[in-house]
């Protein structure tokens, strides 16, 4: 068989090589792929990586697709890197968005602008409440967090559900499960570039999505927090030498990740929605998973990584959309454009090795 | 008596891992029939030996004989298909399966059950192993497991047996249950290496025995003409010589002290203590001597604060301070500086760089981290500090841990804890695998601090260290300490017999 052994330093040629190396593969098997299911190849890659970027407020666009992944991305990288499985972003998410849509819809006449930041706050304690709930069942029960957090989003997803049918529900929605209109202070505003206008969809809740990236990035870089999660990810014997505590530190970055994802599910309302409906993620929280890992864990990288993903989301609808191509040919498509990158990325790191090595010593 | 061939020869069987020689020129052999025992401290290389004999490590030079002919080990299937079976010190056996099962598992081939039901009796009348195969693993004791796995082992029709310091889980019934065992077993042909550092049972078990010290054969000796006493000797070496350049200390002032200090044992592998009672005063140097596995990591980490309970402990004052519910984090703000014996991720990350392990006991100094932001600049002047004043050699500027030998990361290590001037030290293998240059440095800084008023306790299994370092010296033994002695009382001998569980006076009679 074969095994993998970390490089220790990549020539220089396989850094250009393989980024490349990947990029050309991807479009011959896209090229294979849809020329054998009849769809003209050229024009499905152009929907799939020219459309999105051929405007500027396409491109914009991309960004307003990316923001929640970006958010929710950079709470999960800290949770990942700590070796800590919060699973349940999406669900974190909701109840982010139920929190500050509660304070909303309580407040139909306001005025006050101290409302959206007022929002801002109880979105990040209700999406923190949802992670602290698995957090501290792993800490006191030692239950699986996975589990946990993964069947918490299915009680957020439902509970959400029964306040715009039921509670929430506007009275002058004709029946639909839809909650009134949040006041105007409530809501995120697109930008006003000064001469330009508005630019697509790009409104103020991206801005807050790349200032969080690159918080997170200075505090995992630069601060004592952020060299405790990478500690505690690496060695829990050597985390407790250092004299932190195990217990606090996992419930904190459940409720740092979580609140996060809360953070996002508000802006993700308040700004393309104004109100709250049954569906108001489309699996953000787990596509942030993919986004987390394809960043390498890094929330700097976080924000590529986001904008990659929203790229292929994009190209995928536009591809559907414009030569109706199905929805699980633009999925496989996904699929092989994620398996050469990183396989691509994992083979700058990494050399195959074929010599199977029989001395692994079993005890030690 | 008929001479016998040698069955396993050793010709200038060598391993080393880096710089470290772990095995140097080990030349013994192993006759047809014969109970050999091997004999050596922790660390002495009994255990790269054996694996080399067992195939699971490739000599870094010399050879072994079969039967008079020079033979390749590449790995345990070759050696078991030599004759060759291992019995290690952790069994590999599934708790919720039967005795059969288990064995049938490990077989090559498969057999039919019954078939192999009619195997294991007969063998098990043979040799007197006697166990019933359709119970579960689970309801054995640990002595009865081991008796399946040799069990295991001699459906293979073994040459040689090796047996993994196997009275190191018995209790002293069921060693002499097992040494009946290999006593028929030796008869029948078969012979057996005997690992152990227990003097008393290498005298009892064995035809012959091998010590080993500092991975060099010492001798190899006929077990009924020498003493328990020189075996001790030989296994830990002569008292050392050197001039110790300690200043006796007239101090009163006691720093530590701890009293009634009783932990209960939290894993079936951990070793509980019992009512331990010490104190250091200041410019004093505490030995604590013992076989790994006694006690020590459990005693260290209530030195530490890695593990806390105020029910378990009566007094645990340091600096006149009630530390027993102190994090590792506030006793290192107190002056506390301690380093348990594990450098890979414990007292160090290897895939971390030496800035970062700098940060890892410092990251509470207001020098280092103003409102949590690190201040890089005087992290890696701390760094450059250590590196220097320690002697550390890095092969590039700020280089992972990892990249770092044994004796380099050790000296980074001890240095990260000693610039700062601990007023109290806890140390646990302070030269564990390292070097003699570095042993050396490493000492002396050590002694240093004494000199300079710090109270230590130094924990280690290397008796040559604590007749080095210390004033006194405790042995730690089945979680017990026994009484302590100043070091001018003690020979390296008469600790070797407390080591090995000789004197009887403190034994505790709960276990």
């Amino acid at each position: 068989m074969f095994y993998l052994t970390l490089r220790k330093e990549t020539p220089f040629i396989f850094r250009v090589s393989v980024p490349i190396a990947s990029i050309l593969l991807t479009i011959l098997f896209g090229i294979f792929i849809f020329s054998v299911l009849g769809y003209d190849p050229g024009k499905a890659l152009y929907h799939f990586f020219i459309s999105p970027l051929s405007r500027i407020d396409r491109i914009a666009d991309l960004f307003v697709k990316a923001c929640p992944l970006m958010i929710v991305g950079t709470g999960l990288v800290l949770c990942f890197r700590a070796n800590i499985w919060n699973i349940g972003a999406e669900g974190q998410l909701i109840m982010g968005a139920v929190f500050a849509g509660g304070l909303a819809l309580s407040l139909p006449d306001t005025l006050n602008i101290w409302l959206l930041p007022a929002m801002a706050v109880l979105s990040f304690i209700g999406g923190g409440l949802w992670a602290f709930l698995p957090a501290v069942l792993k800490v006191r029960l030692r239950t699986n967090e996975i589990l946990v957090s993964l069947m918490l989003t299915y009680v957020a997803s439902l509970f959400l559900d029964w306040l715009v049918r039921g509670p929430w529900r506007s009275p002058t929605s004709f029946g639909f499960p839809l909650t009134n209109y949040y006041p105007d202070v409530g809501l995120i505003s697109k930008i006003d570039f000064p001469g330009i206008g508005t630019i697509g969809q790009l409104h103020w809740g991206v801005f807050i999505a790349l200032l969080v990236c690159l918080l997170f990035w200075f505090m995992m870089q630069k601060t004592v927090f952020g060299f405790q999660v990478k500690l505690v990810g690496d060695s829990d014997k050597a985390f407790r030498y250092s004299g932190f505590n195990e217990s606090k530190t996992t419930m904190m970055l459940f409720i740092i990740s979580g609140g996060l994802a809360g953070l996002a599910g508000m802006i993700e309302v308040s700004a393309n929605m104004g109100q709250l409906q049954p569906n108001i993620s489309f699996g953000y929280g787990f596509t942030a998973i993919i986004v987390a890992f394809l960043a390498r864990l890094n929330p700097a990288a976080v924000i590529l990584a986001g904008l990659l993903i929203a790229l292929i989301e994009m190209g995928g609808d536009s591809a559907q959309i414009a030569l109706a191509i199905p929805k699980v040919v633009t999925g496989v498509f996904k699929g092989i454009l994620l398996f050469f990158l990183l396989a691509g990325e994992t083979l700058t790191k990494y050399q195959i090795n074929f010599k199977y090595s029989k001395r692994r010593v079993p005890y030690d | 008596m008929k001479p016998r061939s040698a069955l396993l020869q050793s010709h200038d069987i060598s391993k080393s891992f880096g710089s470290f020689i772990a095995n140097d020129k080990i030349n013994f052999n192993i006759l047809e029939g014969e109970i050999h025992g091997l004999l050596g401290e922790n660390g002495a290389g009994k255990s790269t030996f054996v694996k080399m004999v067992y195939g699971l490590l490739e000599p870094s030079m010399g050879e072994f004989f079969w039967n008079g002919n020079p033979i390749k080990i590449p790995g345990p299937q070759e050696a078991r298909n030599f004759g060759i079976g291992m019995v290690f010190q952790h069994f590999s056996l599934f708790p919720t399966l039967t005795v059969i099962e288990n064995i049938q598992l490990a077989l090559s081939e498969t057999q039919p059950l019954p078939e192999l039901r009619k195997t294991i009796i007969e063998k098990s009348q043979e040799f007197g192993i006697f166990v019933d195969p359709d119970t579960y693993i689970r309801d054995l004791s640990v002595g009865e497991q081991q008796r399946v796995e040799i069990l295991r082992c001699l459906l293979q029709n073994p040459k040689l047996l090796i047996m993994d310091e196997p009275t190191s889980v018995l209790t002293p019934q069921e060693s002499q249950q097992l040494f009946k065992i290999l006593k028929i077993l030796a008869k029948t042909g078969c012979s057996v290496l005997f690992i152990s550092h227990k003097l008393k049972e290498v005298k009892e078990i064995t035809q012959r025995a091998t010590i080993l010290r500092r991975g060099q054969v010492v001798d190899t000796v006929i077990s009924s003409e020498v003493s328990t006493g020189q075996l001790a000797k030989m296994m830990v070496g002569n008292d050392p010589q050197n001039v110790r350049k300690k200043i006796e200390h007239k101090s009163t002032k006691i720093l530590v002290k701890i009293s009634g200090l009783c932990r209960p044992a939290n894993t079936p592998f951990s070793t509980p203590l019992l009512d331990i009672n010490l104190d250091v005063k200041a410019g004093e140097i505490v030995g604590i001597a013992g076989i790994a596995g006694n006690g020590q990591s459990e005693l260290m980490e209530v030195l530490t604060g890695e593990w806390r309970s105020k029910d378990s402990i009566d007094v645990l004052d340091v600096l006149g301070v009630d530390i027993r519910d102190y994090s590792p984090h506030r006793r290192r703000q107190m002056g506390i500086g301690f380093m348990p014996e594990e450098r890979n991720g414990h007292s160090a990350v290897m895939n971390m760089t030496l800035t970062e392990n700098t940060l890892l006991t410092n990251h509470n100094n207001p020098e280092i981290q103003k409102n949590s932001i690190i201040e890089n600049n005087n992290l890696e002047n701390l760094t450059s500090n250590i590196i220097h004043d320690y002697d550390v050699r890095t092969p590039i500027q700020n280089p992972l841990a990892s990249s770092l030998s044994g004796g380099n990361l050790q000296k980074f290590v001890v240095g990260r804890e000693l610039i700062k001037k601990p007023r109290v030290f806890f140390v646990a293998q302070p030269t564990w695998g390292v070097d003699i240059g570095a042993t050396k440095f490493i000492r002396n800084a050590i002694i240093e601090l004494a000199n300079e008023g710090c109270g230590i306790i130094v924990i280690s299994q290397d008796l040559e260290e604590l007749f080095e370092l210390a004033d006194s010296v405790s042995v730690l033994f089945r979680g017990k300490l026994s009484e302590r002695k100043p070091v001018k009382e003690l020979n390296s001998q008469k600790i070797g017999l407390l080591m090995g569980g000789e004197d009887v006076s403190f034994i505790s009679r709960g276990i």
